[in-house]
């Protein structure tokens, strides 16, 4: 990234705040999906543990039964729902459907992409990503 | 209009502080904003308050513009943080009492407010922004290519584009990737792809299948919301990606 290209950078890309919540969307979308890619990591990691026998296998276990990892599991889960339902929207918007039809624009210039059932497909995966956390959280601190 | 002349006699006109941007890559490291005090009436634009600034105060801030009504595309560039165009802002519009302004991002600075058009026109010319077929109705023995008013309205909408390049500014994937053909080239291509008298379908969509092609836009849609003529790229591409996916014919 040079001076001579004056490109965004990663700052104006991860800048959620200019662009309405479409652009929260994208990224959440982005984030949550590395967030996924850790965790995979992680779980591979983590079951690879088995080799070390059931004492190694438990000892490990362990450490993922405590507060904080209850918290990261209900993230984990959260970001797991999000990134699905969204990623269903932007499916289906990808493949042309629901973004509206080309027609002459009339100021001010509503675009037809940015319609609501995009914007409500957002909302949901949001509200289902909290949902979810907050059963999580109800399921592992309720033991 | 002396309903007009009173409000305005009534009014004295408001002061502001403009930040512009000041950069010049032969000689500078960084960007710096120098401050300036304007008068801004209700009706002001940006645009009219760089040009204060250059009459009264600098001559020297670099700004490229030339119509004034928003349909030559030169005068983009970050507004209070957001792309837009100078003459198509008013300052009032901002509800703020300090307007900055900043060349566009994604495009190479000549000079403070000016930018280079090449990468966009480039792009643009790729992906072929003519009707691309045989023959051609110039002649004089030839007949007009008809187009049937449900025909237009396909593509109407994408031949708005003022190349402007406000989109290509908002867009995040431009942000990262140098390569990235952006929403206004592969708008265009829709633009083309719909247009029932063109026979150029399958080499355009050659064109844009590429890893820095249409596969790159995640439909995050500033670019349609920073249009400042209702181009709405985002959905041309959605679309184009919908005859590509196989949505569409």
């Amino acid at each position: 990234m040079t001076q001579d290209e004056h490109k965004e950078g990663f700052k104006g890309m991860a800048n959620p705040s200019r662009y309405g919540i479409e652009r929260v969307a994208y990224w959440l979308m982005r984030l949550s999906g590395l967030g996924l890619l850790a965790y995979f990591v992680a779980h591979i990691y983590e079951t690879s543990n088995i080799l070390r026998g059931r004492v190694g296998w438990d000892d490990f276990l362990a450490l993922t039964q405590t507060p904080e990892g209850h918290v990261g599991m209900g993230i984990v889960i959260a970001m797991c729902v999000f990134h699905t339902v969204n990623g269903i929207r932007v499916m289906l918007g990808h493949g042309g459907v629901g973004v509206g039809k080309p027609t002459r624009p009339d100021y001010p210039y509503d675009p037809a992409s940015q319609n609501y059932r995009h914007k409500i497909g957002i909302y949901s995966a949001i509200i289902l990503a909290a949902i979810a956390f907050m059963y999580g959280m109800a399921v592992m601190f309720g033991e | 209009m002396a309903q007009v002349s009173d409000v305005a006699d009534n009014q004295p006109p408001q002061t502001k502080t403009l930040r512009i941007a000041r950069f010049n890559p032969e000689k500078d490291n960084e960007k710096q904003f120098v401050e300036f005090s304007v008068p801004v009436e209700k009706w002001t634009t940006v645009l009219e308050t760089i040009l204060d600034v250059k009459q009264h105060h600098d001559h020297s801030v670099a700004v490229r513009y030339s119509c004034r009504q928003a349909t030559c595309g030169s005068c983009g560039m970050i507004i209070n943080g957001k792309p837009r165009l100078a003459c198509f802002t008013k300052v009032s519009e901002l509800d703020s009492d300090v307007v900055t302004v900043e060349p566009m991002n994604n495009f190479p600075i000549i000079r403070d407010l000016a930018v280079k058009f090449e990468r966009l026109f480039d792009t643009h010319h790729k992906i072929k922004p003519y009707l691309d077929r045989e023959d051609t109705e110039l002649e004089s023995d030839a007949k007009e290519f008809l187009q049937s008013p449900e025909e237009l309205e396909k593509y109407i909408q994408f031949a708005n584009c003022i190349k402007c390049g406000l989109c290509n500014s908002a867009c995040p994937t431009m942000a990262t990737d140098s390569s990235f053909v952006g929403p206004q080239a592969l708008a265009q291509a829709y633009r083309y792809v719909a247009d029932s008298r063109d026979k150029g379908k399958d080499s355009r969509l050659k064109i844009i299948d590429d890893s820095h092609g249409i596969w790159r836009c995640h439909f995050a849609g500033s670019c349609s919301q920073v249009c400042p003529k209702g181009v709405d790229p985002a959905m041309g591409i959605q679309l184009l990606r919908g005859y590509m996916l196989g949505f569409r014919s």
